[in-house]
């Protein structure tokens, strides 16, 4: 079964549509009578073959951010255009196509599955994307030999180190070949040798000219990124000179 | 996500929680197997009383002594065996009083045990009356049955069933030798021909010999008329309850009783015997069935419990497939495929399991345990429903899951 009820981003030229596009963005919460504004009239712009930081402290709304950006959750208004198609008011079923097929997700607990070998974990968004199982399995390999792992193909997780698990990951979203790779905290959970492992992985990509957004806390984390985004209290916030945070 | 990818899904996550997969599908396997042999318990007795019937002859009626109650079962009381007579065969024979009488045949049985030589063999002697071969429709394979003068002479001959002439004669070659019971020394002068389909032993295992020889010269006791039992063959089926009517009347008469309730013999038909074996059996089946159908329902019930189990230890799974572009409806589908696959594998251990009962069964019990394809099919069925039924809350609370909360748990 396909679901595909949105299309794949256009080969992108340099001038083309931006990949996220959010304008007066606000996501509120209701906790009894009060209404927490997580995002507060949020407005980015992220272009083609950009590698993106979010930061900020937690509690700022950087994770509400995550979720829009990763079409996990709606915007409450404003407007979320992703890779040229609205997605701010899309139901389930829509979500599930655009993060199939637009959005590839590096989380920082891996959530690769115990019971798959790497390829099977690197094949799973394609399963969703309906692609026949004989192209399935030639490119989750693909994508394998593209992060250093070809050679692990048929061990399990447990069988590989956190920095190789995450590399899977990696491999995972890169294997629909999406608009936009969505790293939330991708090396909250490894060593420092890993965490640089990753991250040269992810500038790699950046190198080859895709685009990317780190979501991160971590200040030397985010200075790998090519411009970092602050949020704080709902907002997006320029730092002054002095510079504190 | 195509069906091939689901069901392959579904199997892998049923074999990497191995044990609980097992435990799951254990409670549908008792319960199924338990289905499959109680109605191959049902269908066994069912055809066991029939053959066993059928064996008697055809359009027969069976005249015991003693009084009946109202479901067809006879309440025999001291000294009953002496309320049928010879006299009263005698009367059944009159072609004018019972026209749609055919034949008749009065039977007196003992336990004896009869002495060739060394060899010693108890059997079933019957005393009966040369009528007896067309009422119980049997024949003999060599020899020949009792005649009038046999009767008349009180001859002592034997005619043997095909059981005891090998016990008795295991080189064969039996006829115009002789068996001896309590010293008095019988020839053989026929054996009866094998009812090959018999389920009770007794139907080849036993010496025929005339009712005068059995009264007046081997078994006696205080009234020497007196029969065990009277076989009466109607003309055929249709007359069989006119010839019932005759019966019935005839020995009302011939015993002087005037109210029909306090007969002292009863009349039973092979169907009334049918009827109430069978109502017996029924019975049975439907308390097995009810303790099957609680079983299976138990089964059912751990199937959702541990597929909510699955469900909560899973949350993080379900989210993952959610964020990589799970609809809802494939998480669903994808929970009450499971859940099929765990019912299907419990169906099909639980009819093999039952199979197996259905060997063992009968070596300890003498129940016979026919299993029916289509019973089977059915009860993998049922099981595979019994999934789904009780996996759509389960898959339901799993399509519900938010992806952004399921990945957060911890």
């Amino acid at each position: 079964m396909t679901a595909t009820t949105v299309e794949p981003p256009a080969t992108t030229t340099p001038t083309g549509p931006a990949v996220i596009a959010l304008t007066d963005v606000r996501k509120t919460y209701q906790t009894g009578d009060i209404e927490v504004a997580a995002l507060d009239g949020v407005s980015i712009r992220i272009d083609q073959n950009e590698f993106v930081a979010i930061t900020g402290p937690s509690g700022s709304g950087k994770s509400t951010l995550m979720h829009i950006l990763g079409c996990l959750d709606v915007p409450t208004s404003g407007r979320f255009e992703l890779a040229g198609h609205d997605a701010s008011s899309l139901d389930e079923d829509h979500l599930a196509d655009v993060r199939n097929l637009l959005i590839g997700f590096v989380f920082q607990q891996f959530n690769l599955l115990a019971y798959l070998p790497a390829w099977r974990n690197v094949e799973l968004p394609l399963i969703y994307s309906g692609i026949s199982p004989g192209e399935r399995k030639e490119r989750a390999h693909r994508a394998l030999d593209k992060v250093g792992l070809a050679n692990r193909a048929d061990h399990k997780p447990g069988e590989l180190s956190g920095g190789q698990q995450q590399r899977v990951a990696v491999a995972r979203a890169l294997v629909t070949e999406p608009a936009l790779i969505l790293a939330d905290e991708p090396t909250g959970n490894l060593d420092s040798t890993s965490t640089d492992d990753v991250l040269g992985l992810l500038e790699e990509l950046h190198d080859e000219g895709r685009t990317i957004v780190l979501i991160t806390h971590e200040h030397d984390v985010a200075a790998r990124a090519e411009r970092i985004i602050q949020v704080r209290d709902g907002k997006i916030w320029t730092p002054d000179p002095a510079g504190d945070a | 996500m195509s069906w091939r990818d689901t069901v392959r899904t579904a199997f892998e996550a049923v074999r990497t929680h191995r044990l609980r997969s097992a435990l799951t599908m254990l409670g549908i396997l008792i319960g199924i197997s338990a289905v499959v042999l109680t109605v191959g318990l049902g269908q066994g007795a069912q055809a066991q009383i029939k053959s066993q019937i059928s064996e008697l002859g055809t359009n027969l009626l069976v005249v015991s002594p003693g009084s009946t109650t109202s479901s067809t079962g006879t309440r025999g009381g001291f000294g009953s065996a002496s309320t049928l007579t010879t006299a009263d065969v005698a009367a059944l024979q009159s072609k004018d009083v019972a026209p749609d009488i055919q034949a008749v045949a009065a039977t007196s049985t003992t336990s004896a045990s009869l002495v060739r030589g060394t060899t010693n063999w108890t059997t079933t002697l019957t005393g009966t009356t040369r009528s007896w071969k067309d009422v119980r429709s049997r024949g003999v394979t060599t020899g020949r049955f009792l005649s009038k003068a046999d009767e008349a002479d009180a001859a002592a001959v034997v005619v043997l069933g095909p059981d005891t002439a090998t016990e008795l004669f295991p080189t064969g070659n039996s006829i115009g030798q002789t068996v001896s019971y309590n010293g008095t020394k019988l020839t053989v002068i026929g054996i009866l021909e094998e009812l090959s389909s018999s389920e009770s032993t007794s139907n080849n295992d036993l010496a025929i010999v005339p009712l005068s020889t059995y009264s007046q010269r081997l078994v006696g006791g205080t009234n020497r008329n007196s029969v065990s039992s009277i076989y009466v063959k109607a003309t055929s089926a249709e007359t069989l309850s006119a010839a019932y009517q005759e019966t019935d009347q005839l020995l009302l008469n011939t015993h002087k009783i005037t109210t029909a309730s306090s007969a002292d013999f009863s009349i039973a038909t092979q169907e009334s015997i049918l009827t109430a074996a069978t109502t017996v059996d029924n019975t049975m089946t439907v308390m097995l069935a009810g303790i099957a159908i609680i079983s299976l329902l138990v089964g059912g019930i751990g199937v959702m419990n541990i597929m909510l189990v699955s469900v909560t230890e899973r949350t993080r799974e379900i989210g993952l497939r959610k964020a990589l572009g799970g609809r809802p409806r494939l998480i669903r589908r994808q929970f009450l495929v499971e859940a099929l696959v765990l019912g299907l594998a419990g169906g099909v251990l639980g009819v093999a399991l039952g199979i197996a009962g259905a060997e063992v069964l009968p070596h300890f019990t003498d129940s016979k345990v026919i299993l029916s394809v289509p019973a089977s099919l059915a009860a993998i069925g049922m099981a595979m429903a019994i999934g789904v039924g009780f996996g759509v809350f389960p898959a339901s609370r799993a399509a519900k899951l938010t992806p952004i909360d399921a990945l957060r748990n911890e």
